[in-house]
């Protein structure tokens, strides 16, 4: 690895890093689609803070276009709170009339600069080591690192001091205004943050990748666990991992940077979406299916606590009684005598002491749903997790 | 009056998009009445709570409790919002969700401690929560739902109690043991205030009452008010509900 090489996937990760945070709580906010809104809509801002200043890394230029983004999310509320549409219909007419400004000024006035509209949709990761930071002569690295360095650095301290804060407003708006916390200062620091960091990536990695980079890991840690900050650790964990390996996969393929972490994030949410151990596709459609067998097993159990006749007990009666296949009919019954809740005696089935306690237990349950009584039954049964 | 006033609303009036949800209410809450606010849908009850909690913002009129604006007596009011108002998906655990009630005696930036945790762990045992402390809020019955909110307003500590139809989808069980503790506040000399849907069970929950329709249609002791006149005045049809002492 040349030392290019090593700069450009140190950017890639430490933007990854600086998009997941704030991600992580836009994506539990239910608030992702405005983080397109203001990848977007900061290019006005861009291209009027490049007139003003006349340099692409000028820090006054990136807080000029964070401001657009914040005006981005006043309009939206605005909109929306005239009450005649909705939010997602809010965000679709606010922020291509903004980006179609910058568009525009672009067209007219900057042709002849490094501001393209390419650039911008995309980036250019390949080209961020070749733009260095000199200090008094001396080269300390490329402009970029150094830009989104200090973004983090301010984006950790913002989380740590105000995690508490954050996490209140997130889950509980009402609780957390009544406390003193304003959900509204909570909220437009929040934005900020987001719109600084677009600021600041985007030039790197484009306004469709930064949107990617602060969504796609929420949304894959999301699936994972039940933890806030396992989340958030989660979430920068992804972003890192497919900022490195899109890197190599782009290196392989000979293709943009850009696309092809984006490409790694969407791998990542897809196996992730298919193999979580508690949310994912396969392990849901895993417990429906117990949850059958096991609303079948208490079906069976019952038919055999009401019956007392033996002919009702018979093996091939109850086969034709419940009206089942074969193939049901014999996982029921295998998994009654694996949990000894059955005994079979010349094909005459009875219930066991432990299988008439489970039967009562159970059907109390169902009827009063009260959960104190049925807590040693969870882990057996998926049935009684609710 | 020979008790204190906990709360008091003068010519309080809200809107949404210009349009009053209440209109000129004056309100005094005694300290120590355990209170019912009844009225129908889209009669203001949440909006009234929240308007004095300083989650909305009135247009007219202004809030005390115990005589100073809410905002410098925070400390001595706790809320429990409508259980619906929250995501319960949201990745977090009980015990996480009660320690949020002593966030705002800590103010900005500081974080709970061991002695925070000590006491959310006590709110959960007194709502009959203490195993399930760990547990993912979204693997919570409705039920438990509730008490985990209880809790979290019993970890404040606070001397009024604002609750947003704690009663709301939850178990006869549940419901006997949320107005057991609320029986116990009062007891303690804690102010109580409940939005209500079930009239029924008014006369045997709450000493006090008030009556609310936009506009304020009656407040005082149950056993002197809630009487058919003003529940007709209340919900506009002709209303009779059978009280039994």
């Amino acid at each position: 690895m040349n030392s290019a090489q090593i700069e450009i996937q140190l950017i890639a990760s430490l933007v990854a890093i600086a998009c997941a945070i704030p991600g992580t709580f836009l994506v539990l906010r239910k608030m992702a689609m405005i983080s397109d809104a203001i990848s977007h809509s900061i290019l006005p801002g861009i291209v009027i803070g490049f007139f003003i200043t006349q340099d692409l890394n000028s820090p006054l230029l990136i807080l000029f276009a964070a401001f657009t983004g914040i005006i981005t999310v006043v309009l939206v509320e605005y909109i929306q709170k005239t009450g005649l549409v909705k939010e997602d219909t809010a965000i679709g007419l606010v922020f291509p009339a903004l980006f179609s400004i910058g568009v525009i000024l672009i067209a007219k006035n900057a042709n002849d600069v490094h501001l393209d509209v390419d650039a911008v949709l995309l980036g250019e990761l390949a080209f961020a080591p070749f733009d260095r930071l000199l200090i008094l002569g001396t080269d300390v690295g490329p402009k970029a690192l150094w830009i989104i360095g200090v973004i983090l650095l301010i984006t950790i301290t913002l989380l740590i001091a105000f995690f508490k804060e954050l996490k209140v407003s997130t889950f509980d708006a009402g609780l957390a205004a009544s406390l003193g916390f304003s959900p509204a200062i909570i909220h437009y620091g929040l934005m900020s943050v987001a719109s600084v960091t677009t600021v600041g990536a985007f030039d790197a990695v484009g306004a469709i990748l930064v949107v990617a980079l602060m969504i796609a890991p929420a949304a894959t840690a999301y699936l994972l666990t039940t933890d806030l900050k396992k989340m958030l650790s989660l979430a920068i964990s992804f972003g890192v991992l497919s900022a490195i390996s899109g890197y190599w996969f782009a290196h392989w393929l000979d293709a943009s940077i850009a696309g092809s972490i984006t490409t790694m994030l969407g791998l990542l949410f897809l196996l992730v979406y298919l193999f979580a151990p508690s949310k994912g596709v396969i392990a849901v459609m895993y417990r429906e299916k117990q949850k059958r067998t096991e609303v079948s097993l208490l079906t069976f159990l019952l038919h055999l606590k009401n019956h007392n006749e033996l002919e009702e007990r018979h093996v091939n009666h109850l086969r034709e009684h419940i009206n089942w296949q074969k193939v049901r009919a014999k996982t029921v019954l295998e998994l009654a005598l694996k949990n000894n809740m059955i005994v079979v005696n010349e094909s005459i089935v009875s219930l066991t002491q432990k299988g008439n306690t489970f039967t009562s237990k159970a059907i109390d349950y169902i009827i009063t749903n009260e959960d104190a009584q049925i807590e040693d039954m969870k882990d057996d049964f998926f049935l009684f997790r609710g | 009056m020979d008790k204190k006033i906990a709360v008091k609303v003068d010519d309080l009036t809200v809107a949404y998009n210009y349009k009053p949800v209440l209109w000129d209410i004056d309100l005094e809450i005694p300290e120590g009445v355990l209170m019912a606010i009844v009225g129908p849908n889209g009669a203001g009850k949440s909006t009234l709570i929240k308007s004095i909690l300083g989650i909305l913002n009135p247009i007219a009129g202004s809030v005390a409790i115990y005589g100073k604006p809410y905002k410098k007596q925070r400390q001595l009011v706790a809320y429990v919002p409508q259980k619906g108002s929250v995501d319960w998906d949201f990745p977090t655990t009980a015990l996480d969700v009660v320690m949020m009630g002593t966030y705002g005696s800590l103010g900005w930036i500081k974080r709970p401690r061991q002695k925070e945790k000590k006491a959310a762990l006590e709110a959960l045992e007194k709502v009959g929560m203490l195993a399930f402390k760990s547990r993912q809020i979204s693997q919570l019955s409705g039920g438990q739902q509730q008490r985990i909110f209880l809790a979290r307003a019993l970890v404040q500590n606070a001397s009024i109690y604002f609750m947003d139809e704690p009663f709301q989808g939850v178990d006869a069980t549940t419901e006997i043991a949320i107005i057991n503790i609320l029986k116990e506040l009062r007891k303690a000399g804690k102010t109580v205030i409940v939005v209500h849907h079930d009239l029924q069970t008014v006369p045997e929950y709450f000493d006090w009452v008030t009556f609310l329709n936009v506009k304020k249609i009656a407040t005082g002791p149950v056993k002197d008010i809630f009487n058919d006149d003003n529940l007709t005045k209340t919900y506009g049809i002709n209303y009779k509900v059978s009280i039994q002492e």
